[in-house]
C-alpha cells in the first residue's frame, strides 16, 4: 500500500483518471469541478500520450469525448452541473452509438445558472437518461476521496465491458474537500474492442460507428438489445454500502456528502437507542433496488437524505414497492443537511414507521 | 477522541491555508482527517473559511458546525459563529481586527492582535499563521515539535524562501 497524501477529491479523481489509463481529456472550467480540469492541464502534458484540450464549450468538449471514444481509448471530461446540461446531447449520441467513456458531474445547484455551493439535484439527469432516446448510463457516486479513486477504475472498467457511459456523480463538497488517500493502482481489465475505429491496414472491412438508423425495424432491435443489456446490470452490478443494518427499525438512503451528514446522525441517534442505519447506494444506477427490498421486510420507515427535492425518493418507492413510508430529509440550492436536521428527521421516523 | 476546527475571516486571509497546516499535520501523525474549503466566487475580500476535522476514528460529515476551536479572523465571523461553538470550546480572536470580545462565558476566549504583529514583524500576509501558532498552542492542536516538520510538508519546493517567514509566525503566535 502506498503512502497517505492529501487530495481534493477533485484532484484524486483526475490523478486516478490518469492512473486508470486515461490518456485524454476535454474540459471547460466551470466551478466546482475546475481542480480536475487544472489538474489534467498539468499533469497530462508530462505523461506519454496524455492529451489534455481545453475546448472552446463544454459541448465541443463532449463531442471531442465521442471521437475518442470511438477509437476504443480511455477517454473523459469533467464538469458541473450547468455544464453537464450542455453535454447531455452528447451522452445521447455515446448511448446511441454505444461507446464507453467517463463523464463526471461534480453538482451545484440549479436549476438554470443556480449557484456555485454543492447539490444533488441532477439525481434525475444521471439516472434518468441525461438526453434524448431510450437510455441508462452507468452512475457511481463517491462519499470519500479514497472512493474518488476507487470508482474511476471501477466506472472506465464498467464502461468498456458493457460499451456504455459512466457517469461519476459528485458534488462541490466531495469535489472540493481533502482526504488522506492511497494512490493504489486499481486493476486495470482489457477488453476486446473489435468494433473500434483503429484503421483497418486494408486487413479487414471498415467499422462503423453511428448511432443513425432510419429503418425502424432497425433502430427498435438497437433498443432492444440495449435494455437486455441493461437488465443484466441491474441484476448483477448493484453496488452500496450497510451502515448499521443489521438491528435497524428506521433505515437511511444517502450518497455522496449527505451519506457523511447521515453518519453522524445516525451515531448520535444510536447513543440515545434508537435502531436507525444506513443503506448507502454506491450506484445510483443501477439502484441497489434488491438490498433496499430486502430492507423493507424489516424496518418501519425509510429516510431519503438529499440535497434535491426528494428526486430519490421515487426510487425508494419503486424499489420497495411502496411496502413502507418514505420520508424526506432535504436541503437544497447549495445548503447541506446538518447532522439535528437529519437527527430530527429520525425522530420524526420513530413516530409514523412505529418504530420505537 | 475528535477536534473540530473553524477558522473563519475575509478571502484573502490565508484562511484555507492555515486549515492546510493543521490537515497536513493530522497527516504527520497518521490521523483521520478531512478538510473542507467553503467560500464565495471572489478571490480575494467576500468570506472564507474552513472546515478542519481531526480524529482517531473515520470522519463523518466534512462539515463544522459547531466547533471545539473557534479561529474568528473577522468580526463578521465571529458574530455569526461565536454561538455556535461548542460549550467549554475555544474561541481565537485577531484583536487588531475585531474590536469587541466573546460575549459567551462558558467558552475559553483568547486575543492575538495578529494582523498588527505581521506588519509589525515584518511578516506581512502572515497573520494567518500567527493566529494559528495561538491557537495551536492554546487548544494545544499538536505537539510544538510537529510545527517545522509539518511546514516542510506544506510548503512547496519552488516556495522555500516562504519557509523561513511561516514558521516564524507560527512560532511568533506559539509564544504570545
Amino acid at each position: 500500500m502506498s503512502d497517505k497524501v492529501l487530495m481534493k477529491g477533485n484532484e484524486a479523481l483526475a490523478e486516478a483518471a490518469i492512473m486508470a489509463g486515461c490518456r485524454h481529456y476535454f474540459g471547460y472550467p466551470i466551478t466546482p469541478q475546475t481542480e480536475v480540469a487544472a489538474y489534467m492541464s498539468k499533469r497530462m502534458p508530462k505523461i506519454d500520450g496524455g492529451v489534455f484540450l481545453q475546448a472552446e464549450s463544454e459541448i465541443a468538449a463532449i463531442n471531442m469525448v465521442i471521437g475518442v471514444a470511438a477509437t476504443g481509448k480511455r477517454v473523459m471530461t469533467s464538469s458541473s452541473s450547468p455544464g453537464i446540461s450542455l453535454k447531455s446531447e452528447g451522452l445521447s449520441y455515446l448511448a446511441g452509438c454505444d461507446l464507453p467513456a467517463l463523464i463526471v458531474n461534480v453538482q451545484r445547484g440549479g436549476p438554470g445558472l443556480g449557484g456555485i455551493q454543492p447539490s444533488q439535484s441532477d439525481y434525475f439527469h444521471a439516472t434518468r437518461g441525461a438526453g434524448h432516446g431510450d437510455f441508462h448510463m452507468l452512475v457511481l457516486a463517491p462519499n470519500s476521496v479514497q472512493e474518488m479513486v476507487s470508482l474511476v477504475f471501477k466506472g472506465f472498467d464498467l464502461a468498456e465491458k458493457y460499451r456504455m457511459t459512466a457517469m461519476i456523480l459528485s458534488d462541490g463538497t466531495m469535489g472540493q474537500m481533502m482526504e488522506p488517500v492511497s494512490l493504489d493502482m486499481g486493476e486495470i481489465k482489457q477488453y476486446d474492442k473489435p468494433w473500434a475505429l483503429t484503421g483497418t491496414e486494408l486487413k479487414r472491412k471498415p467499422n462503423i460507428v453511428n448511432s443513425l438508423y432510419l429503418k425502424p425495424e432497425e433502430l427498435e432491435v438497437k433498443n432492444f438489445e440495449r435494455y437486455e443489456k441493461y437488465k443484466a446490470i441491474e441484476e448483477t452490478e448493484a453496488m452500496y454500502d450497510e451502515y448499521m443494518m443489521e438491528d435497524a427499525e428506521i433505515c437511511i438512503v444517502a450518497f455522496g456528502v449527505a451519506s457523511r451528514v447521515s453518519q453522524n446522525a445516525i451515531d448520535q441517534a444510536r447513543a440515545q437507542g434508537i435502531k436507525v442505519g444506513m443503506i448507502r447506494p454506491i450506484t445510483l444506477w443501477p439502484f441497489p433496488k434488491k438490498a433496499l427490498l430486502k430492507a423493507s421486510e424489516k424496518v418501519n420507515a425509510f429516510v431519503s437524505v438529499e440535497l434535491s427535492m426528494g428526486q430519490m425518493v421515487e426510487d425508494i418507492e419503486l424499489a420497495t414497492r411502496c411496502a413502507k413510508p418514505v420520508l424526506l430529509c432535504n436541503r437544497v440550492g447549495g445548503m447541506i443537511p446538518t447532522t439535528e436536521d437529519v437527527l430530527n428527521k429520525i425522530m420524526e421516523a420513530t413516530k409514523v414507521g412505529g418504530a420505537k | 477522541m475528535t477536534t473540530q476546527i473553524l477558522i473563519a475571516g475575509f478571502g484573502g486571509q490565508g484562511i484555507l491555508f492555515s486549515g492546510k497546516f493543521l490537515a497536513y499535520e493530522g497527516l504527520l501523525e497518521g490521523k483521520e482527517l478531512s478538510w473542507l474549503p467553503s467560500y464565495g466566487p471572489e478571490m480575494r475580500g467576500g468570506t472564507a473559511n474552513c472546515s478542519i476535522i481531526l480524529s482517531d476514528t473515520k470522519v463523518g460529515s466534512p462539515i463544522v458546525s459547531n466547533p471545539d476551536v473557534l479561529i474568528a479572523m473577522n468580526a463578521p465571523s465571529l458574530d455569526k459563529y461565536e454561538n455556535e461553538t461548542v460549550s467549554g470550546g475555544i474561541i481565537i480572536v485577531d484583536s487588531s481586527l475585531i474590536s469587541r470580545k466573546v460575549e459567551r462565558e462558558d467558552v475559553n476566549a483568547f486575543y492575538i492582535p495578529a494582523t498588527k504583529l505581521a506588519s509589525e514583524e515584518n511578516l506581512a500576509g502572515l497573520a494567518n499563521m500567527i493566529i494559528l501558532g495561538h491557537a495551536i498552542k492554546k487548544a494545544n492542536l499538536c505537539p510544538h515539535e510537529n510545527l517545522e516538520a509539518t511546514m516542510k510538508k506544506l510548503v512547496p519546493a519552488k516556495k522555500q524562501h516562504l519557509l523561513e517567514p511561516n514558521l516564524r509566525a507560527l512560532e511568533l503566535g506559539y509564544n504570545y
